[in-house]
């Protein structure tokens, strides 16, 4: 499979594992945000280092992946953007917002559980 | 190699950039011009469906240029400009595709006729350094 995916406490982490193809970018929205409903998630972490080139189509999917997750209720971090690809993203200009970016696993995590709960 | 899905999306942009890495441009360009690749093939998946996409080196004297030649025979692009303009999506586009591409090489330029195809032409340049020439005399002295 080319995304690993596991559960830690209430965040769903998703470590992609090698360059995906438009299909699988798309199964694996599907996957996360019917996780998120189906365990009452509240944040998803998206390993990315794996992925050598990030075009629109993949920076869009993850900033839709994050803008659905946070109208279910949880918070979307990405993390591992290799520094090339982060060149390359910025020619995009592409509006990533809401999501979050976060250098490491660990990283995100402190911060995923430093969240406050219950608004 | 001929574009027929968006499966031919990842060996694109891997022969890319394998090209790329050597004719000795840096991690960061041969990122970037896969990238440029990427957007390229979707292009024609996304609009035309069909096409194909030619990448080989040039060689010139104080820099080497890598260039894609992307062609379809689809329906053209009807406004050229608008197309290349940030933000401007055709037909279920997502507006990033030439503008980023554009961006991302050094070189771009887009022929197009409207009920024949498009041929979209980028290059990357790299400047060939003072001791690679000197170098590649001493090879061609040695022969």
């Amino acid at each position: 499979m080319a995304v690993a995916v596991i559960r830690r406490g209430d965040t769903v982490i998703a470590a992609i594992q090698s360059d995906l193809n438009d299909g699988e970018v798309l199964a694996l929205r599907a996957e996360l945000l019917d996780r998120v409903g189906r365990h009452r998630l509240t944040g998803i972490v998206i390993d990315v280092g794996a992925l050598d080139v990030i075009d629109s189509f993949t920076a869009r999917a993850l900033r839709d992946i994050a803008t659905s997750a946070r109208l279910r209720g949880a918070e979307t971090i990405v993390v591992g953007i290799q520094p090339e690809v982060a060149i390359a993203m910025v020619h995009f200009r592409l509006d990533l917002d809401p999501l979050r970016t976060a250098l490491d696993l660990d990283e995100a995590l402190d911060r995923l559980e430093g969240l406050p709960t219950g608004g | 190699m001929a574009i027929e899905s968006s499966g031919d999306l990842v060996p694109a942009r891997a022969a890319a950039r394998a090209l790329a890495l050597r004719l000795g441009f840096s991690r960061t360009d041969a990122t970037l011009i896969a990238t440029a690749v990427s957007e390229i093939v979707r292009n024609i998946v996304v609009h035309v469906g069909r096409g194909e996409i030619a990448m080989h080196a040039v060689d010139e004297d104080t820099r080497y240029g890598l260039v894609v030649v992307a062609r379809d025979e689809g329906p053209g692009i009807r406004d050229l400009a608008a197309a290349l303009e940030h933000g401007y999506a055709g037909r279920g586009g997502l507006g990033l595709g030439l503008p980023g591409a554009r961006r991302l090489m050094d070189e771009f330029d887009v022929t197009t006729a409207v009920d024949e195809g498009t041929t979209v032409t980028m290059t990357k340049w790299r400047i060939r350094d003072e001791l690679e020439r000197l170098r590649e005399r001493r090879h061609a002295g040695a022969q």
